[in-house]
């Protein structure tokens, strides 16, 4: 079946099976590798990108359910050659190690932010909590989400 | 000397990997596509224990996308059905005769997409004949346990091995004249290293040169050329494997899986690569799982509290085929470090291990070869003689500690600890923690509790202080399948004073694009950002063994350091050409060579290189160019050190287990990069809580898996994990060329007992004195209404 997904923008249109996952259309289709696979039963969210605004696991999205939609992946964090707060946040705080949920939590705590700019502790926490991280305790993202409502300004979060 | 507060040069310099991560711009294995690649799936048994009557591969072949089916019977007239594993034993790649556990490869399907490959499986027919599965390692060496090996001639039993280490006679003489002998048996469950990335491979072999490159993400690249080149029978100069970006590997990473193999057979069948990615549920069912050590620990003391021996009996569950990636020497790994951090009298451990019908594996998950059993067993045991003595734990652990004019320590297994200072990192702890407030608090807590007050929790605080061993080898005392581990590096300083450095070892996240190129930066004065780490590519990089059981910065950093050092002597000699004068007469100061007393007469290291690779005349002898190789022997290991304190809320109405604190003091000598330090002590602390309180690999009676999915694998997430409390020691190892020691498992090693000891302590006015892990709402509330420790779990 044909689809036309907007993805960070660009409007692409494919021939998928209507069974094709949204991330293996992500990944395999569009050659968009940022988003990332993890488990079979929709806990770990490594998949994590915007559908509408609104933050998903790929994984439990087909590909057909994205027609006609926008998506949001972290190739599009950075804008015009600028990083996003939130990724220069995961740099600064040592957000990350292997990278492999990295994409996942940044565009939860973009949106995250986009929605309270100034968010607790306990707010990220919460936030972040149907990811997993395998390496950094969590902590350190934490700190990373903090980091970017302290630098980000009006016009790097539009 | 390095301090806490000044560490090495660059200190906490931001990552240069992360550019590439923040950006989704990692390459993962399973982001990489060759040209005409095919994908690979693995055909597994549901049953634990089974006869293959019969496969009929027909349906599947007919598929209009596949490419290639693969039985075992195929690969037995290849001679491939059968692999070496870790531990000199065989495992199957595809099942012939038997299936053993539960998850076990049978059938490998090529196909033109994923999901096709995943579709012609569906259409495999395998008949099997059930056979009762040994499920509990306990019951594996009784004389009717079915045997599971029978594939190993004259083999009639599910024994492995027998191994023993300490002083037998001199233990048993200070048990029977001891004031006090405390006996427990503990468990330390089977658990999953669970990577988010799971393991994978692409296999691409080229018919017209003959050359076969493996995308793998392996933590030890070289390691895995050498074993494809004894399993395939290729000559090895043709192998290539590519180690790309790892999501995480913490040990689970490191073995040769039959998927792998399979792509690579699957890639000289059909002359097209072939990808290979497990899901998830075949990861936690089918690799390297960890633990699965049922221990009886005894402490023999005096009654005010010396602890003067220690005893252990374990049966060591090692699943279907002994895939445990040790020392060769050491089929326990380096349990027998398990008498910790104190001095004691004497101390001897006898491990047994045993075939189930369970994945294979063993040790893995930042274990650094079962230092995280020991570790576990030693700081349970020794609250549980403070329970028995009625005294605090803290003060227990004080009295017994090694004392810092003890080190270099033998201990009495054999071991010798390098550098610490134990009482110091314990008296820090405690300090960040506000121990004595806590005892307060708790005190008070308890009185209106006895006094009949109801509702509310009750608070627990639990101690742990582990000695780790780290940094395999030396190679004359440690190797795998043969392979000595000692690890090269290679260091090339281009004309224009830039360099690029070579290693063995390969990253899962740990930063060695950072760390290794500040090491460098340290030693010539270069700034690491002109630096570049090349790694995880084996026609690139030198030999080495690869990166688990903490041992890239003790043997891989060491190697950097030893030949930046070489580096910087060939520089002085050039220096000495171009000043005119005898190298002897030179002085160094970061980046430069000057002549002494006359500092003003000097060469930078960017105006050596550039003479060295000019027409400069250089001494007789002398090679051009500014290059040098090594390779890294350790003279021992390295002994990182910690005191973590865990605080929790334990409601006794339900069982469950709130941690409120978690304050970790780490020595691992000299921080390279203190900020890269702290986070890998974060995740570990993150693994301590998963594995106290969550992470569970289970089975039923009939060996099904119960922790096949992260629905019922139960990683902690962040509202599991407290906000970390850190702290550090620097006691620099003294045979390490930088003082440095390995941290990467330290936290995984230390924490489980920490939570552990911090709920037993909690439940303490219900008399428990002891429960195994997980401790999961369930099993706490077990524990409270005073339920015989659960055999069921024994079996998991
Ligand atoms: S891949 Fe795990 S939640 Fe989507
Ligand atoms: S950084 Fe490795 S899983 Fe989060």
């Amino acid at each position: 079946m044909q689809v036309t997904v907007t993805v960070n923008g660009e409007e692409y249109t494919r021939d998928v099976d209507t069974r094709l996952l949204l991330v293996h259309f992500l990944r395999d289709h569009l050659g968009l590798t940022g988003t990332h696979w993890g488990c079979d039963t929709s806990n770990c969210g490594v998949c994590t990108v915007w559908l509408d605004g609104v933050p998903v696991k790929s994984c439990t999205v087909l590909a057909v359910m994205a027609d006609g939609h926008a998506v949001r992946t972290v190739e599009g964090l950075e804008r015009n050659g600028t990083l996003d707060p939130v990724q220069e946040g995961f740099v600064q705080c040592h957000g990350l190690q292997c990278g492999f949920c990295t994409p996942g939590m940044m565009l939860t705590a973009r949106w995250l932010l986009d929605h309270n700019p100034d968010p607790s502790e306990e707010q990220i926490r919460e936030a972040i909590s149907g990811q997993s991280c395998r390496c950094t305790g969590y902590e350190n993202i934490v700190r990373s989400v903090r980091w970017a409502a302290e630098h980000s300004t009006v016009e790097a979060t539009k | 000397m390095t301090t806490v507060e000044t560490p090495m040069g660059y200190g906490s310099m931001r990552r240069k990997e992360d550019a590439r991560f923040i950006r989704g711009r990692g390459t993962y294995v399973d982001d990489v596509t060759l040209p005409g690649m095919l994908y690979g799936a693995v055909l597994r048994s549901p049953f634990a224990h089974a006869r293959i009557v019969s496969i009929d591969t027909k349906a599947a072949e007919a598929h209009p996308k596949v490419r290639a089916v693969i039985t075992g019977a195929i690969l037995d007239g290849l001679k491939l059905a059968w692999m070496p594993t870790l531990s000199y034993d065989t495992q199957a790649v595809l099942a012939t005769d038997k299936v053993r556990f539960q998850g076990q490869e049978v059938a490998f399907v090529v196909a033109e997409d994923r999901y096709a490959a995943r579709d012609a499986l569906e259409l495999i027919d395998v008949e099997y004949e059930p056979l009762p599965a040994v499920v509990d390692a306990r019951r594996a060496l009784d004389p009717d346990a079915p045997v599971i090996r029978d594939d190993k001639d004259g083999k009639t039993d599910n024994h492995i091995f027998d191994w023993s280490s300490g002083d037998k006679d001199a233990t048993d003489r200070v048990f029977s004249e001891a004031e006090v002998v405390v006996t427990q048996d503990v468990l330390y469950p089977r658990v999953h290293p669970a990577p988010l990335e799971t393991c994978g491979a692409i296999a691409d072999f080229d018919k017209v040169t003959g050359k076969l490159t493996i995308w793998c993400n392996t933590q030890a690249p070289h390691a895995h050329r050498t074993v494809y080149a004894m399993v395939a029978g290729l000559p090895e100069h043709k192998i290539r494997i590519i180690s790309p970006d790892i999501g995480g590997g913490f040990g689970n990473k490191v073995g040769i899986y039959p998927g792998y193999v399979c792509a690579v057979v699957g890639s000289i069948v059909t002359g097209r690569p072939v990808k290979w990615m497990e899901d998830r549920s075949e990861n936690l069912m089918s690799t390297s799982f960890a633990r699965d050590y049922h221990m009886r620990g005894e402490i023999a003391a005096t009654r005010d509290g010396k602890i003067r021996a220690v005893r252990v009996s374990v049966i060591a569950d090692h699943g279907a085929f002994n895939g445990t990636a040790q020392p060769t020497k050491f089929p326990a790994g380096f349990f027998h470090v398990f008498t910790g951090s104190y001095d004691l009298e004497a101390a001897h451990c006898a491990v047994t291990g045993v075939y189930t019908n369970k994945a294979p594996g063993g040790v893995a998950y930042a274990c650094s070869f079962r230092v995280t059993e020991a570790a576990y067993l030693i700081e349970r045991m020794v609250d549980v003689l403070a329970y028995e003595l009625g005294t605090d734990p803290a003060a227990l652990r004080m009295r017994n500690l090694l004392r810092p004019e003890q080190f270099p320590y033998p201990s009495p297994t054999g071991w010798e600890y390098d550098s610490g200072d134990y009482p110091r990192a314990l008296a820090l702890a405690m300090d960040i923690a506000g121990y004595d407030d806590l005892r307060a608090e708790q005190a008070a807590q308890r009185e209106r509790w006895a006094a009949g007050e109801v509702g509310g929790t009750l608070m627990g605080v639990g101690i742990s202080f582990f000695t780790e061993a780290v940094g395999a080898g030396p190679r004359k005392h440690m190797d795998i399948l043969g392979l000595g581990m000692a690890d090269g590096a290679e260091l090339r300083v281009h004309p224009t004073g830039k360099a690029v450095l070579r290693i063995s070892v390969q990253s899962q996240g740990q930063g060695h694009e950072t760390t290794y190129a500040q090491i460098v930066a340290e030693e010539l004065g270069i700034s690491p950002d002109d630096i570049e780490v090349v790694h995880g590519d084996t026609d690139q990089t030198p030999f080495g063994l690869g990166t688990y059981g903490s041992r890239s910065t003790p043997v891989s950093g060491a190697a950097t350091a030893v030949v930046a050092r070489k580096v910087r002597e060939r520089a002085r000699i050039v220096a000495g050409a171009m000043l005119e004068v005898s190298p002897e007469d030179l002085e160094w100061e970061k980046g430069r060579w000057f002549v002494r007393g006359d500092p003003d007469q000097g060469r930078t290291i960017t105006e050596i290189a550039l003479a060295a690779h000019s027409s400069l005349e250089l001494p007789e002898g002398v090679e051009g160019h500014l290059d040098a190789t090594t390779v890294y022997n350790p003279p021992n290991l390295t002994f990182p050190f910690g005191a973590y304190i865990c605080v929790v809320d334990v409601d006794p109405g339900t069982g469950r287990v709130k941690v409120r604190r978690f304050v970790a003091v780490d020595d691992c000598g000299v921080r390279i990069n203190p900020m890269i330090v702290e986070g890998q002590v974060h995740g570990g602390l993150a693994d301590g809580i998963g594995m106290a309180l969550m992470e569970l690999i289970a089975f039923d009676p009939d060996g099904n898996c119960l922790g096949a999915s992260f629905m019922d694998y139960l990683l902690p997430t962040s509202m599991e994990c407290p906000s970390w409390e850190l702290g550090a020691t620097v006691t620099p190892s003294p045979h390490h060329p930088i003082g440095a020691k390995g941290v990467g498992e330290s936290a995984t090693v230390g924490s489980p007992a920490a939570v552990v000891n911090a709920v037993l302590d909690a439940l303490k006015p219900f008399g428990v004195r002891h429960a195994d892990m997980p401790l999961t709402p369930a099993a706490v509330w077990r524990a409270i209404q005073g339920a015989p420790l659960r055999t069921d779990l024994a079996i998991g």
